[in-house]
């Protein structure tokens, strides 16, 4: 199996934006929880129970086709950086980075596919690809659960479906999200509103980095709450139909900042890219909101277009733990701002200047 | 909707969980959400908070009272407390206490998506056991066009099903 610094040398598969409707869906994932049928829930098992379940999943898990290649280890055997990276690129989640021996993730070489064993289930497989593509996510996890449960016996139940540790998780264990750029929405004072509505049809809108109209880099995960009484397909197609409102709403919102407020779009770019361009420190929070707006205004064509893919690469790349794998050192919170800023400057020191209104006002006469 | 904490503000934070037994939706407004460290990008605090509340570690074990799993000993009580379970057997053993929960959190109360292969070999096999009972009794009683119905289905099931495990399931 692959080391952790061969993993992480490549960008994450969702990290690439060339998936359908990347200007506005960053990225489609796919969750499934699966548990052994006689073994206990993670979070009850004595530790010697949950090594016991590691060492029933993890070989099987490891010879899965997807994984040849893989990286896969005991979260135990990461020093803390190690997880932050992959709790970054989303690769295991916060819950499983805190967890102690008997838990490990696998992960595939492509990073699009990654394996939680003993996070607050035996199983938390989850399949992330760039883009709105919740369809092609499902078929490649279902194809994973499949082979899975070729060997290892699923705990199932003729009524209840997919056993899991909380039954907010019963009956398909399927959670489908997208990552969603929602500026026109959080701009135009929008954002609450569909919040709201998505929540009334047992879908939840949050903060990736924050929430409602503090969403860091205006940043939101779409999902879906409900896992038991509906097929799988279902669920999917119902939260599709959502995004692809959310996106329809956001385009439009867009272009009305665009007639409507001009003045103020540009002014916000412009602030961005002079602070990203030329600051000598700054902090996370203050690059996600500034590299947000020139995703934005890239995607409107502000700004030289073509630079998505370097925006969506600093959105991570600026975040505390990818900042210190790249100095190969820990880093005080002061030298973090101002590595950030120097990578920064570094990155768009090419990016021309945003596109400029001819003047409304005429300049001065000369008398 | 207002902010469950300062009950002042609109709240634009939501989720789901269950506390002591009860479904319950957690709705909060930015600030509340800011002072409970939701908005910290970089720490654990968001996992914390979010779990933190469903997963208290802080009480002693609860005196265990009521039904327990006979598989792994997990308490009503304890479900009460934590709404996780022990194990996959308690959702048998605490079925009552996870039926009132389900109606209030999901579309139905009955799965309705992928079966597992093995799963539904042996649903297959039992339903195919069960034609073959009712055959042999159409045919004793003589009653065959239920007999020759039920070999069309028995004929039209049997092989799309691995053969029956050795002992019964
Ligand atoms: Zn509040
Ligand atoms: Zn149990």
């Amino acid at each position: 199996m692959m080391r952790f610094s061969t993993l992480v040398r490549q960008p994450a598969a969702w990290m690439l934006p060339e998936g359908p409707h990347a200007d506005i869906v960053i990225s489609t994932r796919i969750r499934l929880a699966r548990n052994l049928a006689s073994r206990p829930f993670p979070g009850w098992a004595k530790k010697e129970e949950r090594l016991a379940s590691l060492a029933e999943l993890q070989p099987g898990v490891e010879a899965l086709p997807d994984m040849a290649d893989g990286f896969s280890a005991d979260l135990t055997k990461l020093d803390p950086l190690q997880k932050q990276v992959l709790v970054e690129r989303h690769l295991i989640s916060r819950e499983q980075a805190a967890k102690g021996p008997g838990s490990a993730a696998v992960i595939n070489r492509a990073q699009n596919l990654s394996i939680m064993i003993n996070e607050e289930d035996h199983l938390r497989m989850q399949a992330i690809l760039p883009g709105l593509d919740l369809t092609r996510a499902y078929g490649m996890l279902d194809a994973v659960d499949t082979q899975l449960e070729s060997t290892l016996p699923f705990a199932y139940h003729n009524e209840f479906g997919y056993l899991t540790a909380c039954p907010t998780n019963l009956g398909t264990g399927l959670r489908a999200s997208t990552m969603m750029h929602l500026p026109g929405l959080v701009l135009s004072e929008q954002i609450n509103q569909v919040i709201h509505s998505a929540n009334r049809i047992g879908l939840a809108v949050r903060g990736i980095y924050g929430e409602g109209t503090e969403a860091l880099a205006h940043l939101f995960q779409v999902s879906n709450q409900n896992t038991l009484g509906e097929r799988e397909r279902e669920i999917i197609s119902r939260l599709e139909k959502v995004i692809e409102q959310i996106i329809q709403r956001e385009h439009d919102a867009r272009q009305k900042l665009l007639q409507t407020n001009p003045t103020k779009l540009r002014d916000h770019l412009g602030r961005a890219y002079g602070v990203l361009r030329h600051a000598h420190t700054i902090e996370t929070k203050e690059a996600l909101n500034f590299l947000s707006m020139l995703r934005l205004g890239q995607d409107l064509s502000l700004l030289n277009p073509g630079n998505r893919l370097l925006i969506d690469h600093l959105l991570v790349e600026i975040q505390p733990a990818h900042l210190q794998l790249a100095a190969k050192k820990k880093l005080s919170a002061e030298e973090r701002d101002a590595l950030r800023a120097e990578l920064l400057r570094l990155h768009l020191r090419n990016l021309p200047e945003p596109e400029t209104t001819p003047p409304t006002t005429p300049p001065p006469s000369q008398e | 909707m207002l902010c469950d904490v300062c009950q002042t503000k609109e709240a634009n934070v939501f989720f789901t969980q269950i506390v002591n037994g009860q479904v319950q939706k957690v709705n909060l407004c930015e600030e509340c959400s800011k002072q409970k460290g939701v908005t910290d990008p970089t720490g654990f605090a968001l996992a914390e908070l979010l779990l933190g509340m469903g997963t208290t570690q802080e009480k002693p074990e609860a005196k265990v009272t009521g039904i327990l799993c006979p598989v792994c000993g997990f308490s009503q009580a304890e479900f009460k407390r934590v709404g996780r379970l022990g194990c996959p057997h308690c959702y048998e053993a605490l079925r009552s206490d996870v039926e009132t929960v389900l109606g209030n959190l999901h579309k139905g109360t009955r799965h309705t998506g992928k079966i597992p292969a093995r799963a539904a070999a042996s649903a297959a096999g039992n339903r195919l056991e069960a034609l073959r009972r009712d055959l042999a009794k159409a045919i004793d009683e003589e009653k065959f066009e239920d007999a020759v119905r039920l070999r069309d289905e028995i004929n039209a099931l049997a092989p799309t099903i691995a053969p029956p495990p050795s002992t019964a399931s």
